[in-house]
């Protein structure tokens, strides 16, 4: 069976997802895929423009919360669409990511997230499994 | 849980534990089922253990679950000993809906015009994806839009003078220091303003269905037949990024309340929770002036159809606010915070807008003395949702929303399929009910029913 990356899970307002990874850096990408998913309903997305930056936060789930709501600021404010992330380094509380992706310019869509939120959010390490769940605001 | 059901809509639950003050529910038998499917009353009880919180912690007849706070809640807070919580207010500050009137009646209208000037509408109000903003402002002036909300925008060419005398505070909050407003806000926000956004935010033409209140309708200058439009929409990115910085500086400053950490809050009188309410103040001076350009592309556009039209604004009112009030308090007079997520102002004869979801009716209420008296002067702000997103688009295709709604007359045009079948209007409650509910509590009574007959969603 194929790993799973990411599941969407009922919420009546919002919407909720888990995000699953062997390592930290692996789960963290995988959320930011879910994040992708919901912010470009699936429509994809060419790797034409390079993006580095780096991310602190003083725990795991405010990193994750100050990672994902960099996709937010560079959609709204750079008009950058993520497509994958090329590479991604978490130590000490410090996240360095090197995203690829595209204008968004060039593509037909609404983002209709508003806010990444605290709201059931998890950062869980069982065994060597680590799971991420996150509600969006829409 | 406790719940007592006090009359035919009014619902209580008594203080217990570490509630400070008693839950009160506006709601029919029909939409409490609802509201029990979900966190809805657990979350109205933690509210009430807020410090500060006065009378009672309130959720409306659309209430259904939300961060912390329920999706219409409100609660009020003594200023001294309260507290302010951006998740009272919520992440789209000043979600907000604006109604207009023309002097069009229906008839004016015909099938292939009402689909030309729906096309237009949607040519000239972006939606906001990628650079679809059409006004260009420099940082300088961002700032004056913080500042002045709909004021600048009126200043600068967008609507009337006039406009302005119709919108809640005259579509400007104070205080507002836009040095409250980060920069991440404002690099979000500054390419956005003049757009509608996406998600359940809308721009609708519509006509009028139903007049309830004759006498008051004819004060508000609406009537049968004539056509309407409905615009909502917020603070866009620029008011997410400011709710979403200040939950940060307040969990650092003062830690995650007992029941839920979307609850976290500053104190009203300290230097967080008043640069918050500053920032929060800006973001809704953008929201206002974001509808006032959005007002003046609308008029352009029926312009190139009707030479003679006339479009005038009936009322502006915020969903999504907190605001320094004066309520009646152990009966004194006293200014205190009162918090509306999801809830409108319904003071004595302020128009209330309550906007239906995509397809379905929208209404035109009136304030009241009982609102002031019972619920802080607040009523209803729309249907809430039922069904999931995900689930909506599991079980129906924008396609097939489209084709309905087409059969019901109304033509639609859309950023997204997608995006069309998550607000597909079965994935929403009755917001007939809603408003019966609203009118029999009498917390906000009928005055008009509005029907869509063309609508633009991003």
């Amino acid at each position: 069976m194929l790993f799973m990356k990411f599941k969407f899970l009922e919420h009546t307002a919002d919407i909720k997802f888990q995000a699953f990874g062997k390592s930290l850096e692996e789960v963290f990408v995988n959320a930011a895929l879910a994040l992708k998913e919901i912010m470009t309903r699936g429509i994809k997305v060419k790797s034409r423009i390079n993006k580095k930056f780096e991310i602190s936060g003083k725990n795991n789930e405010r990193l994750l919360y100050n990672f994902l709501e960099e996709f937010l600021y560079l959609s709204d404010a750079e008009d950058f669409l993520l497509s994958k992330i090329k590479d991604i380094k978490i130590k000490n509380n410090k996240l360095i990511a090197e995203v690829i992706g595209d204008d968004a310019e060039s593509y037909k869509f609404s983002n209709n997230v508003k806010a990444i939120t605290y709201s059931e959010m998890f950062v869980k390490k069982e065994k060597d499994k680590y799971t991420i769940q996150v509600v969006v605001d829409v | 849980m406790k719940l007592k059901k006090i009359s035919e809509n009014e619902w209580e639950i008594p203080k217990e534990g570490k509630m400070l003050v008693p839950g009160k529910i506006f709601a029919s038998e029909k939409l409490m089922e609802k509201m029990k499917e979900d966190k809805t009353l657990e979350q109205v009880k933690n509210v009430a253990t807020l410090p500060g919180i006065l009378k009672y912690s309130i959720a409306l007849m659309d209430a259904h679950q939300g961060y912390g706070f329920s999706i219409g809640g409100v609660a009020a807070f003594d200023l001294d000993k309260g507290i302010i919580s951006p998740g009272g207010v919520g992440y789209d500050i000043d979600c907000s809906v604006r109604l207009l009137k023309t002097n069009l009646k229906a008839g004016d209208l015909n099938d292939k015009k009402k689909k030309e000037i729906l096309h237009s509408l949607f040519r000239a109000v972006p939606s906001g994806v990628g650079r679809g903003g059409n006004v260009n402002i420099t940082y300088k002036e961002l700032d004056e839009v913080l500042k002045k909300g709909a004021k600048w925008a009126v200043e600068k060419g967008y609507g009337y003078k006039e406009d302005l005398k119709h919108l809640e505070e005259n579509g400007n909050l104070n205080p507002c220091n836009p040095d409250d407003v980060s920069k991440r806000a404002r690099q979000r926000g500054i390419g956005q303003l003049g757009t509608l956004g996406a998600g359940n935010h809308f721009l609708e033409i519509q006509k009028v269905e139903k007049i309830f209140d004759l006498e008051t309708a004819k004060k508000l200058g609406l009537e049968k037949d004539q056509i309407t439009i409905m615009i909502h929409c917020g603070s866009r990115g620029l008011g997410h990024q400011v709710a979403s910085d200040y939950i940060k500086l307040m969990e650092d400053k003062y830690g995650w309340p007992e029941y839920d950490r979307e609850l976290i809050n500053a104190p009203i009188k300290s230097e967080l929770g008043k640069k918050y309410f500053s920032a929060m103040n800006c973001a809704a001076n953008f929201a206002f002036a974001n509808k006032q350009i959005i007002t003046h592309w609308v008029r352009e556009q029926f312009k190139h159809y009707f030479k003679n039209v006339k479009i005038d604004v009936v009322y502006e009112v915020c969903h999504n606010i907190a605001k320094i009030e004066k309520h009646i308090i152990d009966g004194k007079e006293k200014e205190i915070l009162v918090m509306r997520k999801g809830a409108t102002r319904s003071f004595p004869n302020q128009p209330v807008l309550i906007p239906g979801s995509m397809g379905t009716a929208s209404y035109v209420l009136i304030g009241t003395e009982k609102a002031m008296e019972v619920s802080f002067g607040s009523t209803a702000h729309g249907a809430g949702r039922v069904a999931s997103r995900t689930s909506a688009r599991k079980s129906v295709r924008g396609e097939d929303v489209k084709k309905q709604l087409n059969e019901k007359g109304i033509d639609v045009e859309a950023g997204s399929w997608k995006g069309l079948s998550e607000e597909a209007p079965q994935m929403y409650k009755d917001i007939d009910e809603v408003v019966r509910v609203s009118h029999e509590a009498g917390i906000g009574n009928l005055v008009a029913k509005l029907i869509p007959i063309a609508v633009m969603k991003g």
